[in-house]
């Protein structure tokens, strides 16, 4: 029986992580990018024209099976990272990415020297 | 206590001000000149009145070759046009033009018009080829060499310097 429970969790948890891969959002994609040739707009947002040939390029690499992170590696990698949101952690902006958690980390530190003064 | 608190605002302010500094002095218009010195993907280009294909890997052949973003709908493609065909004198030089979502018989008529520049023209119907150039408006213009890398990037019609720039680079 309870090999049986075993199981039958096992092919859940295999259904669900399969059907989270093939479900890619392509809108959140298109809200991911950036429109290089507008004014704050998305690829979403945005009927340009280099919108919509974008759009038909998002389209062809799911097509081709990419993954999400792909498509925005490929884009990054054409456009560089102005035109992904959210870039990806790389050489150049690891301090961006890290900064703010030194910035809590040492923050932190100190007020629990001064308290500790304080205490003392 | 008080002297580690004064470097570190010290370092704390210093860090921003070198932040400040950097980003200001920054070039803020964006252009995709950052391909400049990447490999080119491997691309298959269809020519644009015929069946014919061409891999870009056979551009190894070439010394170097400018590939060339056109459409006959483009003012600017016009004003470029001569230096294209000065261009094309050039024995170094190959020139690949991709004619960017643009309606074959006007392409032509604008060939024949202003001189046909190309040793290959392919067609980029829906604009999908230039993407993976890293091409965002037309006319644009990309330097490759033999090894397929990329040695420059004109955003916008070639303008005098960028032809003088083209002659040096090639000899």
């Amino acid at each position: 029986m309870k090999i049986r429970i075993i199981f039958l969790i096992i092919i859940f948890v295999f259904n669900n992580l399969l059907a989270s891969e093939k479900s890619l959002d392509i809108n959140q994609i298109y809200k991911n990018l950036r429109c290089l040739v507008c004014q704050g707009q998305s690829i979403s947002d945005s009927n340009s024209d280099f919108a919509q040939t974008i759009k038909l390029v998002v389209k062809d690499l799911i097509k081709e099976g990419k993954s999400e992170n792909e498509i925005y590696s490929f884009m990054a990698d054409k456009y560089g990272d102005w035109i992904v949101y959210k870039p990806q952690f790389s050489k150049q902006n690891f301090i961006l990415w890290i900064f703010p958690y030194i910035v809590l980390v040492g923050g932190a530190l100190i007020i629990f020297h001064f308290i500790r003064r304080k205490k003392g | 206590m008080q002297t580690t608190i004064k470097i570190l605002t010290l370092t704390f302010f210093l860090f921003i001000i070198g932040i400040f500094y950097l980003s200001l002095n920054k070039e803020k218009s964006y252009n995709t000149k950052s391909l400049v010195g990447k490999k080119l993907d491997k691309i298959i280009l269809e020519r644009f009145d015929g069946n014919d294909f061409l891999d870009v890997e056979e551009l190894k052949k070439n010394d170097f070759t400018l590939i060339n973003f056109w459409a006959s709908w483009c003012g600017p493609c016009r004003l470029e046009h001569s230096t294209l065909m000065i261009l094309n004198k050039t024995s170094k030089l190959k020139l690949v033009g991709i004619n960017f979502k643009d309606k074959q018989v006007n392409a032509k008529n604008f060939l024949k018009e202003l001189g046909n520049p190309y040793h290959f023209i392919a067609k980029d119907e829906y604009g999908k080829i230039s993407i993976n150039f890293g091409v965002y408006g037309i006319p644009e213009s990309i330097l490759i060499n033999k090894e397929l890398v990329i040695l420059n990037k004109y955003i916008g019609p070639l303008k005098d310097e960028d032809y003088s720039q083209i002659i040096k680079t090639i000899n």
